[in-house]
């Protein structure tokens, strides 16, 4: 084909935002491939007198640092040998079999090595990991992470963000800062935010790994998760980081009652070009030994910040499905990505976002953006707070629980204030550079940072280090708010830290719930085994899922439609078969009573004398009648045309629907439909009365156009159904036909 | 498995690190100036109480954690900064490891620590990661 000429097609195809995106052929060579990458090892296991001799294809003498960790801390040799005997194919085939249990599967699971794991997932289909991922995940219950941070890095701002997303029902808010040393302050006010949208929830922020031992040790965190692991020795040790500094990191953190769960992901070892040839889901594989070597009550994978790399390759999305369930089968607590921002294509996102929402994970998102995208410094958003009313609606259509809730405009303004005003008191008390009332007013209703005035960052810079480098911890945080009338914050935060004196929540998968209650893998442990098992809302939680802001009572829609009865409309004794040339009018059953007004908001009493007036201006006569035994714009058209005397008549319903028809068509055949109501005006009603005037009087006639607008059923089907089924309840089966007397003249 | 959470069903039973009762850390006591961060932070018996948990819960490493964490409750802050930063790539000698070990041992008998980083420092010789 030579390229003079060009599709109007694909150049319309090339513009799409699914066409924005970069795709790219696999190269196993510079570990460009998602799974199965020829170089990838053959599982097999040899283990002496206790000892491993050789693991997936390499000998104990070549070991590098992660398999002799692997070896040493994360396989159950007691059971291995049994274990690697079983065909992969079995495994795919327990996991989606509803018949084995979660334990079941976990006891072998637990001596399988990297290789092994990687082979069991080339049989399983994504259907297949979704069935999977439900029975496996450990907790009952998924739950959500969101994101907040903003890039003005405001105080007012990231407190109330935090407070709406607590509301909103997240389980977890992650900070992180633009500026390194906003950390303390940044931790500060989203602890305090969130412990004012809901008490339980738990704070991070995501910076250096020392540094984020500093913030958790001084009470400013309640949990840390960027603690990243990668599956080639030569990655981690970029990373600055061994299998046992980072397990000694997690030991360091549960000494002093913080949670944490460790971050891979496929595909950061060829962006930092240290794949060794090996697929992303096999070093994913080694990741994911690692950190349950470590100890690590869990993980946050699904690729991460890498997602674009797997989804420029084909399988991608399949692949980080496939790393999810790889988790759970490790009895990790998954928080699944969904994070970074994947695609151009709302499509696309939303469809993979289906492979983690339908079946649940521990955390969908491990960082759902509850702020707009350009505040979002993770480089996340893939959703954000301008996808908040789409995403609760999904939780509604399928009743699947994402882990938030819809919330009133009035519950967000309310406790974004309250918020705000909590960090204010504690700046105040602290000494920290004042926020003015006219900040906490903006942070309440804003947005995003454009929404906030500009502020002074050199001195909260300096009081964020001062703060850092003082023996200043959450004991001074919750005093503060004890002295300036947040009694409600401060009980929160110290109940955070009774928490963590009974530590509960270093369980693998825990949160605290609505009651401020711990829910793990422990309490709370995922027992699906197959249709009636397992999660799904019901009850209070349905409820809360359900009732959308959006959602109206079914009489709203009716209402504007019924107004005072057509005083000139008289009804005058049973209809009779006219003997004379006419068209014959029938309306619906609620026609000028229990409705006055068409679906379009065109009054009845206008429609009749536009279509009285079509009539007429052919110079042809008509009468009108009622119908009581159908609310059928078909039937109450067919009704008109045998009792007319040319055998023409029009139905109308009283939403607006029309009809003509002719006494030797069949009932549910017509000359003219008019199905579009809300399309129709008052001159297409009079072309209606024309047209049928025309039909009557043997004339050539074109039939009257109407707009086609394929969007009114999507905006009006409540409306039709619940006007229609007005016009139902006015239906009397054995009363007949009902001539009546329209009080009114057409102008000629 | 059956004190689980401890928070609901053995809070009287809970100490803090600093050893006093968990019913002491109350918002008078903390208003009144009478706690102190160590007074909200965990105890090692109490880490070692949730490593039983885990273990009983089919979360064998988890618990092994647990247990490393309850020696490392008395271990300050910056000392604890400190070790970390020793047992990243390359930053210190075989031998310094080792004294590192010993030195947990002696003074926090934190044996399993010790332990660990024995471990790694056999490691780290062998893959050449320690300092150069």
């Amino acid at each position: 084909m030579t390229q003079t000429q060009r599709s109007k097609r694909f150049e319309l195809l090339a513009k799409r935002d699914i066409n924005k995106e970069t795709y790219v052929e696999p190269w196993p060579e510079a570990g460009l491939i998602v799974a199965d990458s020829p170089y990838d090892p053959q599982p097999s296991l040899s283990i002496t007198a206790g000892t491993v001799v050789e693991m997936d294809g390499v000998a104990q003498a070549d070991f590098d640092a992660l398999d002799r960790f692997i070896v040493s801390h994360a396989l159950d040799l007691a059971v291995a040998d049994e274990a690697m005997a079983i065909p992969s194919q079995e495994y795919a085939r327990m996991l989606a079999d509803i018949n084995v249990p979660r334990e079941a599967i976990a006891r072998l699971i637990a001596g399988c090595t990297p290789a092994k794991l990687t082979d069991i997932m080339r049989h399983l289909n994504v259907l297949e990991m979704m069935m999977g991922l439900t029975k496996m995940r450990i907790r009952r219950q998924p739950a959500n992470q969101a994101h907040v941070t903003n890039w003005r890095e405001h105080p007012a701002l990231l407190a109330a963000d935090a407070a709406e997303a607590a509301l909103r029902g997240f389980a977890e808010v992650e900070t992180t800062v633009r500026v390194a040393r906003f950390a303390p302050l940044n931790a500060l006010a989203i602890l305090v935010g969130a412990q004012t949208g809901r008490g339980g929830v738990l704070t991070q922020c995501s910076v250096e790994e020392a540094l984020g031992l500093r913030l958790a040790m001084k009470g400013l965190t309640s949990y840390a998760e960027t603690l990243s692991v990668y599956g080639t020795e030569r990655t981690f040790v970029d990373g600055d980081d061994t299998p046992w500094s980072k397990a000694f990191l997690a030991s360091a953190y549960a000494s002093r009652g913080v949670k944490i769960r460790f971050t891979s992901g496929t595909g950061s070892e060829a962006l930092m070009g240290r794949a060794e040839k090996k697929s992303m889901l096999y070093l994913e594989a080694r990741c994911l030994l690692v950190v349950k070597g470590a100890g690590s009550q869990g993980v946050q994978n699904g690729s991460i910040s890498c997602i674009a790399l797997p989804e420029a390759l084909p399988g991608g999305v399949r692949a980080v499905l496939a790393e999810n369930l790889l988790a759970a089968m490790l009895g990790l607590e998954v928080a699944a990505g969904n994070d970074a921002l994947a695609s151009h294509s709302s499509i696309r996102k939303t469809a993979k976002l289906m492979l983690q929402f339908i079946p649940g994970a521990d955390f969908i998102f491990s960082g759902y953006s509850a702020i707009p995208k350009r505040d979002n410094l993770f480089g996340g958003g893939n959703f954000d707070a301008e996808d908040f009313d789409d995403y609760n609606t999904l939780q509604r259509d399928m009743q699947i629980d994402g882990g938030v809730q819809p919330i009133s405009e009035d519950e967000a303004l309310n406790i974004r204030q309250m918020a705000a005003r909590a960090i204010q008191a504690v700046y105040r008390e602290l000494d920290l550079p004042p926020i003015t009332d006219e900040e906490v007013e903006a942070a309440t209703v804003a947005h995003s940072s454009d929404d906030m005035p500009e502020r002074d960052i050199v001195p909260d810079l300096e009081a964020a280090d001062a703060f850092m480098a003082s023996d200043r911890d959450f004991v001074a945080v919750i005093q503060a708010l004890q002295v300036s009338g947040f009694a409600d914050v401060a009980d929160n935060i110290l109940e955070m830290g009774r928490q963590r004196i009974a530590a509960d929540y270093l369980q693998p998968s825990a949160i605290f719930d609505a009651d401020f209650k711990v829910r793990s893998a422990i309490n709370d442990a995922n027992d699906y085994t197959g249709p009636g098992s397992g999660y799904r809302p019901a009850g209070q939680r349905w409820a809360a899922m359900q009732g959308i802001p959006q959602a109206k009572s079914p009489e709203g829609f009716v209402q504007p439609h019924s107004g005072a009865p057509l005083s000139r409309l008289v009804e005058i004794g049973p209809a009779s078969k006219g003997l004379q040339k006419e068209v014959l009018l029938a309306v619906g059953p609620a026609f000028g009573r229990g409705l006055t007004t068409t679906i379009g908001g065109l009054a009845h009493e206008d429609v009749l004398k536009a279509i009285l007036s079509g009539i007429a201006g052919e110079g042809m006569i008509a009468r009108i009648l009622r119908v009581y035994h159908s609310s059928d714009c078909a039937a109450i058209g067919y009704v008109g045309a045998r009792l007319s005397g040319s055998g023409i008549g029009i139905g109308l319903q009283s939403r607006g629907t029309a009809v003509i028809h002719q006494k030797d068509l069949a009932p549910l055949n017509n000359l003219e439909l008019f199905p579009q109501s809300p399309s129709l005006t008052l001159a297409t009603y009079e072309a209606i009365g024309r047209n049928a005037a025309r039909y009557a009087l043997g004339l050539a006639t074109v039939p009257v156009a109407v707009k086609i607008d394929n969007g009114a059923r999507l905006r009006l089907i409540v409306k039709t159904a619940l006007l229609h089924r007005r016009e139902t309840d006015e239906v009397d089966p054995d009363k007949r036909p009902q001539a009546l007397r329209f009080d009114w003249e057409p102008d000629l | 498995m059956s004190d689980y959470p401890l928070r609901e069903k053995a809070a009287d039973a809970l100490l803090t690190h600093s050893g006093r009762p968990l019913c002491e850390v109350s918002g008078e006591a903390l208003a009144a100036g009478k706690l102190r961060g160590a007074d909200l932070r965990v105890h090692a018996d109490t880490l070692r109480q949730q490593a039983g948990i885990a273990s009983d819960g089919g979360y064998p490493q988890l618990a092994a954690n647990l247990l490393r964490a309850a020696e490392l409750t008395n271990v300050p802050n910056e000392e604890m900064l400190k070790i970390y930063e020793s047992l990243r790539p390359e930053r210190a000698s075989y031998d310094e490891l080792q004294r590192l070990a010993d030195y947990l041992e002696r003074n926090y008998s934190a044996k399993e620590n010790a332990a660990f980083i024995r471990e790694a420092a056999a490691v780290y010789r062998e893959r050449n990661l320690l300092r150069r």
